[in-house]
């Protein structure tokens, strides 16, 4: 079987050995090849020297140049925040009024307040905070909470049914799921509400629900449904609504009460990023902070408010 | 060797024990479905039920045809033609999942199905890359180390009907692990998602293969054993250790599919790391190489280049790969001197990767012209320039500072596709496309036109495929890392993402052309075992084992 031969094509002899027909040539190892895979070792030593390397019995080599993540990211830290220079220690200073007030010192907020809510809060609220379904729009002046720079500051830090003890919290009932109203009496509740943002609904049905909006409703909603920040009741009188305007999403909200939750960021960000992201937000919803229509005057109180942080 | 006694074996001692084994595998399975605590674990052990049943149904009328007695003279060729059509159908099912996900990937809200939730791209991501990697490339290795090591042991598989056992063991485990993703049973392990009993049942299954194949050249009549076996050899003993030490874990209870690793932490990284990253090595590199080196000398018909370089660079890929695994954790809470180490053993392992390319390529000195002629034989060159390209690309990633820019990003995408497109996928089709005429005793395959199509289709979808992944994922990277002379980060993470859209529908072409390339052989070889191979085309003369004295069964 071993019987080396001269191969033909190469001049090189084979190996002898045979294998369904395969033979070996006996070529010697690529020069090339070797002196490369030699470098290849001679780099990870001296990368072994100069890098921490090898684990020992009670630690690990340091390698002679002592380089370490940790202080690289130290350095690092550093570096960014000789970059952010003064105005970043002012920040965490001031006040946000003052910070508004301050061209300087605004334009530099606005910059890491955009940075800031592009990875935090563009996720639910949209790349331009303009919101979606269940998200509220921020870019318009329109608030559930309160849109003053001390309101948007409280719910960015607490957030929203959170679990932060001082988030808002409030919660609509599920008048249709839990049996609270009637179907007919849901079906006529939305044709109200429907009303009340001004459009064309059923008179008759809108006769009909007229007691239970007050008694149901107006509590938090307001007698005129204008809305009350105390409780995050929305205004009823324009069709800016976190669930849809439209009849079926009215008569779901009013079925099932939905309420989102927004995450407690005060556990997440540290102070002055929370500063510059309110003053962010506030800037680009116009910044008056006034609700969109006039406050109610007679915030009655209900049983769902008797959990409300104001 | 045509042994005179040409005989029937005796007892079939192995279909006996296969069929008790699968009996009490259906007692257990009746259990687990009766007492599961889950429903995913009641559905798995309904397929558990109905795979021992048909398991056992088929040794019953095998037994009384007497269908099992063997003849010891001839090759087991029989479960290798059916390791051919699992390889294709597991091929087809893999790439489809990767171009729907694809398709999700570039139209997030259009191949969006909240009301089916099985259909979201975290359940069919890992159907594809299980599917690809596990099913297609397990697949084809079951079918030609079955092939391989018989021809370069000339002996039969070793075992009897346990070949068979390790087939359909196999593809119960493929069925077990993608339905169990789509139900969303999954350990959260990449390329490990399977939960602990379809992990216990795929360790018998490979056992089983081990067995099979050791024992195969335990006979052999060869005195020494190819260099394919060797590769093959470390693929299934690494492979084995990989898994059961990757996937220790306690379960919940006997039947729940939850289970608890007993790793945790950074150890429990590192575990996984270690075995993810020698998937690739011992499953993707050593047993890939293992069939270039038997099909590449014998499409060829030259003698492999270098034996020498063959042994040296089989010991050190197999030596230096299992230390490389920590460069997936770079810049983590792994000590930084692990990460030095994964690192540096990583641009060592440059060379013993070049070493089985080099091997291959060489092979072809003195039969070059074929490549014009030949384009199965094409499809294994562009198949060793991948494995080249990737095994540069890998040491080169797995440098720290270019890890820091290409870590997370589609960049690694990309150079695992090149590596599984071009490497794993065309050598497999090369292999197959020698195989199938071998196998059903066809001079060639019924046209050597639809090879060409499906070479230059897929390998165009391989080059748009990873050239669009290196833009978006450099892209993504130098995004990642910008900012603005304020100090603050340039841009959002969302701002990355959409800026990759028009990529992800390059990348989602590349992969749709590569699967149509994948049709194209099905219908070749569906059209060449019907027996349409056209008699004037004899392009070369692939002959039967010729030395062989034992005929194919």
């Amino acid at each position: 079987m071993a019987q080396r031969e001269k191969d033909q094509h190469s001049g090189t002899e084979t190996t002898g050995h045979e294998w369904d027909g395969i033979k070996e040539l006996d070529t010697p190892l690529p020069r090339w090849w070797l002196i490369i895979w030699y470098a290849t070792i001679v780099i990870a030593v001296v990368y072994w020297i100069l890098m921490p390397a090898w684990p020992t019995l009670n630690g690990y080599t340091h390698g002679i140049l002592h380089a370490s993540d940790r202080m690289q990211v130290e350095k690092d830290l550093a570096a960014l925040k000789a970059q952010r220079g003064r105005q970043g220690v002012i920040l965490q200073q001031a006040s946000l009024e003052e910070i508004e007030k301050d061209p300087n010192l605004q334009a530099y907020a606005m910059a890491a307040g955009q940075a800031i809510f592009g990875d935090n809060c563009a996720p639910c609220h949209g790349a331009g905070g303009g919101g979606g379904k269940g998200y509220a729009n921020l870019r318009d002046d329109i608030w559930l909470w309160g849109g003053s720079l001390d309101q948007i500051r409280q719910t960015i830090t607490h957030g929203v049914r959170s679990g932060d003890p001082e988030a808002h919290v409030s919660q609509m009932p599920s008048f249709g799921r839990d049996g609270l109203l009637k179907p007919n009496e849901v079906d006529d509740l939305t044709e109200y509400v429907v009303a009340l943002s001004h459009r064309k609904a059923d008179a008759a049905a809108v006769a009909r629900a007229a007691p239970i909006f007050s008694q149901q409703c107006a509590a938090c909603h307001g007698p005129q449904g204008m809305g009350n920040q105390l409780v995050g009741a929305p205004n009823l009188t324009d069709t800016d609504w976190l669930y849809g305007s439209d009849r079926q999403s009215i008569h779901d909200q009013i079925w099932f009460g939905r309420g989102g939750v927004m995450p407690a960021w005060g556990k997440r960000l540290d102070e002055a990023s929370i500063k510059a992201v309110t003053v962010y937000v506030h800037v680009n919803s116009g910044g008056s902070g006034q609700p969109s229509g006039p406050l109610p005057t007679t915030a009655v109180a209900s049983p769902m408010s008797s959990n409300v942080t104001p | 060797m045509s042994e005179t006694k040409s005989s029937l074996s005796a007892a079939p001692a192995d279909v006996i024990a296969v069929f008790a084994f699968s009996a009490i595998g259906l007692i257990w399975s009746l259990c687990a479905a009766a007492f599961a605590d889950d429903a995913p674990f009641r559905v798995h052990a309904y397929i558990f039920i109905a795979a021992f049943g048909l398991g056992l149904t088929w040794l019953t009328l095998g037994i009384a045809d007497g269908r099992f007695r063997f003849r010891q003279d001839r090759y087991s060729d029989s479960v290798i033609r059916a390791g051919v059509y699992a390889s294709l159908f597991w091929g087809v099912v893999g790439m489809l999942v990767g171009v729907i996900i694809a398709c999700q990937l570039a139209w997030p809200s259009l191949f969006y199905f909240p009301s089916a939730g099985w259909l979201n791209f975290g359940r069919l991501r890992p159907v594809h890359t299980s599917g690809v990697i596990f099913a297609f490339g397990g697949n084809v290795l079951i079918t030609t180390a079955f092939y391989v090591v018989q021809r370069t042991c000339r002996a039969r598989l070793w075992g009897g009907i346990a070949p068979w056992f390790v087939f359909w063991g196999y593809q119960l485990f493929i069925v077990l692990a993608a339905t169990g993703y789509v139900m969303g049973v999954t350990q959260g392990k990449e390329y490990a998602e399977p939960e602990w009993y379809v992990d216990l049942w795929l360790t018998i299954v490979w056992v089983m293969y081990l067995l099979v194949f050791l024992g195969t050249i335990w006979k052999r009549k060869e005195p020494h054993i190819y260099v394919a076996n060797w590769f093959f050899l470390a693929f299934l003993v690494t492979i084995a250790v990989l898994h059961i030490t990757n996937n220790l874990a306690i379960p919940i209870g006997p039947f729940a599919s939850k289970s608890y690793d007993v790793f945790s932490g950074v150890q429990d990284a590192l575990t996984q790391w270690w075995y993810g990253h020698n998937a690739v090595g011992f499953f993707l590199t050593a047993a890939f190489l293992a069939i270039m080196y038997y099909f590449m000398p014998k499409r060829a018909e030259r003698p492999i280049y270098s034996y020498r370089l063959s042994i040296v660079h089989f010991w050190a890929l197999i030596f230096i790969y299992i230390w490389a695994g920590p460069h997936h954790l770079h810049y983590t809470a792994l000590p930084q001197w692990a990460q030095t180490l994964g690192m540096t053993f990583s641009i060592m392992l440059w060379m013993p990767s070049w070493g089985g390319m080099i091997n291959g390529l060489m092979t072809l000195s003195g039969a070059w012209d074929k490549l014009r002629t030949d384009p199965v034989l094409r499809m294994m060159v562009a198949a060793l320039a991948f494995y080249g390209m990737s095994t540069f690309e890998g040491p080169v990633m797995s440098v720290r500072e270019v890890n820091a820019l290409s870590h997370y990003t589609d960049w690694t995408i990309g150079h695992v596709h090149s590596g599984a497109l071009g490497w794993v996928g065309f050598i497999s089709f090369g292999a197959l496309y020698c195989l199938v005429p071998w196998l059903w005793k066809k001079k060639q395959m019924y046209s050597n036109a639809l090879i060409e199509w499906h070479f230059w289709v897929a390998f165009t979808g391989i080059v748009l495929y990873i050239t669009s992944m290196w833009v978006s994922g450099i892209g993504e990277g130098l995004m990642w890392r910008k900012y603005t002379p304020q100090g603050f980060l340039a841009y959002t993470f969302i701002e990355s993402v959409s800026a990759k859209h028009v990529e992800y529908i390059i990348r989602m072409l590349g992969g749709l052309m590569y699967l149509s390339g994948t049709l194209i052989m099905v219908y070749n070889v569906w059209r060449t075992i019907r027996g349409d191979a056209p008699a004037e085309e004899a392009v070369t003369d692939l002959a039967y084992p010729a030395q062989a004295a034992t005929a194919a069964e």
